[in-house]
């Protein structure tokens, strides 16, 4: 059972080190914001991880708190981009419905 | 009892495993930002679902089993939120989904 966490641990690793080099080729601001996103919420889920891993339950409070932290960092970067590129390019083109 | 508990669990951390690679293969080879976000969004939370539902058969009845709940709870909640507030700014700020890649060759050769 160990060894089974011991995998997932390092396979949720991987998936961040996957996201982080999305976070760095990514071409628009946009698939960034996505790859930290993701990033975070895997973060979460390698806290728990590590926690069951080293039989060390309190690890769990901090991935709750980190949840709630990355919702809120990610709202917070969309609202300073938002303003910024608004500042660059202040007619984005409408969106005619029938484009989507 | 015990070893079906650990092999229930077992599969389940597996399970959310495979679903967190196939998402993050997923962020390189969909073309556009739209899909990559459903590609990171769909299997976020399900990825999230499987490895905690493994977790919680770890720990039984237990306070732990509460925080795990509660961990999934606030994921399933913030990560869709998150998600939609990610394409409602990318779309706001004009950028549009890659709709027809094959037929724009005609739209344009025609």
């Amino acid at each position: 059972m160990n060894l089974v966490l011991f995998a997932a641990t390092v396979a949720v690793l991987v998936i961040m080190a996957l996201a982080l080099v999305r976070a760095f080729v990514g071409p628009g601001v946009y698939d960034r914001i996505l790859a930290v996103n993701m990033f975070g919420t895997k973060t979460v889920l390698f806290i728990a991880l590590y926690g069951f891993l080293t039989d060390r339950p309190e690890f769990l409070d901090i991935a709750l708190v980190y949840t709630l932290i990355n919702f809120i960092g990610v709202i917070a970067v969309l609202n300073f981009v938002k303003d910024t590129i608004e500042k660059d390019q202040p007619t984005a083109e409408p969106s005619t419905e029938e484009e989507l | 009892m015990e070893i079906l508990i650990n092999f229930i669990s077992a599969i389940l951390l597996v399970l959310g495993v495979f679903l967190g690679i196939s998402g993050a293969i997923g962020l390189f080879r969909f073309p556009d930002f739209y899909t990559r976000m459903h590609a990171a969004g769909v299997t976020d939370t399900l990825c999230t679902a499987c490895i905690i539902g493994g977790l919680v058969l770890q720990a039984g009845f237990t306070l732990i089993t509460v925080k795990l709940i509660f961990i999934l709870l606030f994921t399933w909640y913030s990560s869709p939120a998150a998600g939609h507030a990610l394409i409602k700014a990318a779309h706001k700020t004009g950028l549009r989904p890659l709709l027809r890649k094959d037929s724009e060759q005609e739209e344009k050769s025609s």
